[in-house]
């Protein structure tokens, strides 16, 4: 065991033999994302995992990449591009010091994940220190495996309360051949039916994002990828004007990491319902994944009650609500949708059983948890 | 945290008859089998080398009789043991001695096919491949097609986490399913899973899939449907040796091609096959690829091209393109009955199911004739190239004294020599009561701990399928003494019963 990771694991059986909270960190640019947890437990601590870092097998024709988690996005992107090749699901780049162990326990996916599949799709294996201070393993660097429950995929989005991945292997993908991005004027309602449209053709949609900016009924930006003659195909059945490549390759960036002007709204919420559910009417909406991800911006400092309601909609059509971005919120409103009570007792009895102490970013995920 | 996995149940004779009596409050006479005839055709499932007459079988009609005989087994603390088609691999659905058998065929309703949402929701019973015949008026299809996709079902699918030579395109059952509902040991109702993109909270749908039944009961699925391509096309490569052939398969995915099916087939798969279908494969190969391309007209001519040429560069010694869906569907008749071709030229075959990384293809192949001379054994190869999972198909005579024996150790020495690799000792057919010795090759303790504990999250009284996939710390100690490896002991700091 190297250096780095015995470290990291001293501070994991200091942190439970003191029973005393032990907070994971990457490049720390998501900390905004989940509940803040309790503040001012004495003797809490920071499990910095950005000294544990680089790639450590990456063959592009096995289509895995392997890499300590402390190693930056953007290293592990360059790296893929080389080789001609991508991390399908997007994940949004927050800033320079992203890991991608941050990545992965986030579990959050950008434009391209309707088409391509969501983060946890792409995880194959994962090392996870617990919180006995062992080293575990899960999965592989393999497409098909069924040994044993699918841990990894579990710890995908888990936000680290099982404990700090300390490695991932993803599964990548070769960049299409060509991309086109094309620009339709429509209203929501007409862009929703759109995707009703499309989704049941076999056409290349890679990305689908409508928005109203300023004046007018909303623009629908739709991109196509694959090789010349698919998206040429697909072009014409889609319509609307094609935009230069390079203003496009801005755009679904600005989506993609959330830069987009729409983004900056406060309390902005995440609300993820089936694609097919209508115009929610809920205030300013940017939608993305063909309808399965609309982005809200709340009227103003969110209340208890006016969550409720906004909750109360999405899940009177099958969807749920994440407090994504607040300036302030009363803590009385949780930031993920609460789960049924069955499955929140599962969310529990999972905590209880692997982090007995609850010493691994508590309440980060569900108070309490 | 070290506990072993043995059931409680075992230790005391249930009260079947209490049981029973409890059950068929809520379920039909009829739905509940106890006559050693009525019982017999469930003692195994695909795996036929493993057998155990179950003490009663309960083939609920609908959700409500699921949770009364999941209540009912709590309180009788009776294991339960979960079955859909029965065509299983591993032994996940071999009867418990102690045990209910509790069959969800007769939830095989499917309950909508939407097309302008692409998704089906259905009965854990519905067939796979039904599934696809009702989405076909649709122009749709449900993507994953496991070689048994005419009998195994959907539930079956979920607990296996079933793919199939299309997965490396289209990926597994996980990348395929939404949600699911299922019911708990406590009879609770559970939705895993959502139509919507994500859930909230962690994702237990992804490690609900492929649990092999241990966690719960399914009793609703919905699933993702894709439109069909207008075109599919399959070429068909002929290589001198196995290592050009693996190498060509390399090449393909570096040119930036996910083909969507990409299988091999070794000298033996071929001459195995070719005269069972007729196919037209060519008998002077040492190894056969089958690479399908599928989309629009267009798409697939421009993908062909590049296919040819990629396999020319790569040394291939024949080419064949199919030119009409007669042709492609003949081209792929040979590999999808390798296993019924192989049940014809040998009385008894052992199907294998590790995954490695594909550049270990050549060397695996080569360990794997060496092992041949060492059992006194044949092996013949197919495999989904494209996403590294082989099957050795080991051919044997269980009449002949020790063939059997020889069989099991021969296969056991394949999927270490998986793990070996960097690989894994299943794929897609599960670890069931098969592979249960081989996970103390590939996990270490801690490992299994994790496993057991992640159970008992769910099934606190460990009566969901017990003493499958996870071996108890005993069974391990017994495995290790057998397989010592370079004169190190795996599990060196086990203590030894």
């Amino acid at each position: 065991m190297d250096f780095e990771l015995s470290e990291l694991c001293q501070q994991v059986m200091t942190a439970r033999g003191a029973e005393r909270p032990l907070y994971i960190r990457g490049g720390g640019t998501k900390m905004f994302y989940g509940e803040p947890g309790p503040a001012g437990i004495p003797g809490s601590a920071v499990l910095d995992m950005s000294a544990y870092r680089g790639i450590v097998n990456y063959q592009p024709s096995e289509l895995v990449m392997t890499a300590k988690a402390g190693t930056r996005l953007d290293e592990i992107e360059a790296a893929l591009d080389q080789a001609g090749q991508m991390l399908a699901f997007e994940p949004p780049r927050f800033g320079p010091d992203s890991t991608i162990g941050g990545v992965v326990a986030s579990g959050l996916s950008g434009p391209r994940r309707m088409a391509a599949g969501s983060l946890r799709d792409f995880v194959l294996g994962a090392r996870l220190l617990d919180a006995s201070g062992n080293v575990l393993r899960f999965g592989g660097e393999v497409m098909k495996n069924v040994a044993g429950y699918d841990i990894s995929r579990l710890l995908a989005g888990s936000l680290g309360v099982f404990g700090a991945l300390i490695e991932v292997s993803l599964k990548v993908v070769p960049k299409p051949d060509m991309e086109a991005t094309a620009v339709l004027e429509v209203s929501e309602p007409e862009a929703l039916a759109l995707f009703s449209t499309w989704r049941s053709l076999p056409l290349p949609i890679t990305a689908t994002c409508w928005c109203r900016e300023d004046e007018g009924q909303g623009r629908l930006y739709v991109r196509l990828s694959g090789s010349p003659p698919a998206v040429q195909a697909g072009l014409s059945r889609t319509g609307g004007e094609l935009v230069d490549s390079e203003l496009a390759a801005q755009f679904w960036n600005s989506v993609r990491d959330q830069t987009h002007s729409f983004f900056q709204h406060r309390p902005l919420w995440r609300i993820a319902v089936p694609p097919q559910a209508a115009a929610l009417d809920l205030g300013p909406t940017l939608i993305e994944w063909n309808g399965g991800l609309r982005w809200v911006a709340g009227p103003h400092a969110p209340d208890a009650q006016s969550g409720q309601e906004l909750r109360d909609v999405v899940a009177g059509v099958g969807g749920h609500a994440t407090l994504y971005r607040y300036d302030s919120r009363p803590s009385n409103i949780q930031v993920f949708h609460p789960l049924q009570p069955a499955l929140l007792n599962i969310n529990k009895r999972l905590k209880q059983e692997l982090d007995p102490v609850g010493i691994f970013n508590p309440g980060r995920l569900f108070p309490g948890l | 945290m070290t506990e072993s996995l043995m059931s409680p149940a075992a230790e005391t004779a249930p009260d079947f008859s209490g049981l029973i009596a409890r059950i068929r409050e809520s379920v039909p006479a009829h739905c509940i089998l106890t006559r050693m005839e009525d019982t017999r055709p469930y003692e195994c499932d695909g795996l036929s080398l493993y057998r155990t007459l179950p003490p009663v079988v309960i083939l609920p009609e609908d959700e409500a009789q699921v949770v009364a005989v999941l209540k009912a087994c709590k309180a009788f603390n009776v294991p339960v043991v979960p079955r859909g088609a029965g065509t299983g691999l591993s032994g996940g659905a071999m009867p418990h001695a102690q045990g209910v058998v509790l069959g969800l065929s007769k939830l095989n309703r499917i309950h909508r096919i939407d097309p302008s949402t692409a998704t089906a929701v259905v009965g854990p019973g519905v067939r796979n491949l039904a599934i696809s015949e009702a989405a076909a008026p649709y122009g749709m299809y449900y993507a994953p097609d496991p070689s048994s996709q005419i009998a195994c079902t959907i539930g079956g699918n979920i607990a296996e986490n079933s793919g199939g030579v299309h997965c490396l395109k289209y990926g597994l059952t996980v990348h395929n399913v939404l949600r699911v509902r299922a019911v708990t040991i406590d009879g609770e109702i559970i939705e895993l899973g959502s139509e919507a993109p994500d859930a909230p909270g962690l994702d237990l749908l992804a490690a609900f899939i492929g649990s092999e039944g241990m966690l719960g009961l399914v009793t609703e699925v919905v699933v993702k449907l894709i439109p069909k391509p207008a075109c599919a096309r399959v070429v068909m490569a002929s290589f001198a040796s196995v290592e050009s052939a693996g190498h060509a398969v390399a090449n393909i995915i570096a040119a930036g091609i996910i083909p969507a099916g990409l299988e091999m087939m070794d000298k033996r798969a071929v001459h195995m096959v070719e005269p069972f279908v007729n196919a037209g494969y060519d008998l002077q190969a040492n190894a056969l690829l089958l690479c399908e391309s599928d989309g629009t007209e267009a798409e697939v001519e421009h993908e062909i091209a590049r296919m040819e040429a990629v396999f020319r560069d790569a040394g291939a010694t024949r080419l064949q393109v199919s030119s009409n869906e007669q042709e492609r569907l003949a081209f792929w008749a040979g590999r999808k009955n390798a296993f019924p071709a192989a049940g014809r030229i040998s009385p008894d075959y052992y199907c294998m199911d590790g995954t490695i990384p594909r550049r270990h293809l050549a060397r695996v192949l080569n360990a794997i004739e060496e092992m041949e001379d060492e059992y006194g054994l044949r092996c013949a190869n197919v495999f989904h190239a494209g996403d590294g999972n082989l099957h050795p198909l080991i051919l044997f005579d269980s009449n002949q004294p020790t063939e059997v024996e020889r069989a099991e150790k021969f296969g056991a020495a394949i999927l270490e020599l998986c793990v070996q690799v960097g690989g894994t000792i299943t794929g897609e057919h599960g670890v069931g009561v098969e592979k249960i010795d081989q996970m103390c090759v590939q996990f270490a303790r801690e490992e299994l701990d994790f496993f057991c504990a992640f159970k008992r999250a769910f099934d606190p009284y460990n009566l969901l399928n017990p003493e499958k996939v996870v071996p108890t710390l005993a069974r391990c100690a017994e495995y290790g003494k057998m397989h010592v490896h370079g004169g190190e002991l795996r599990f060196p700091d086990l203590p030894r019963f």
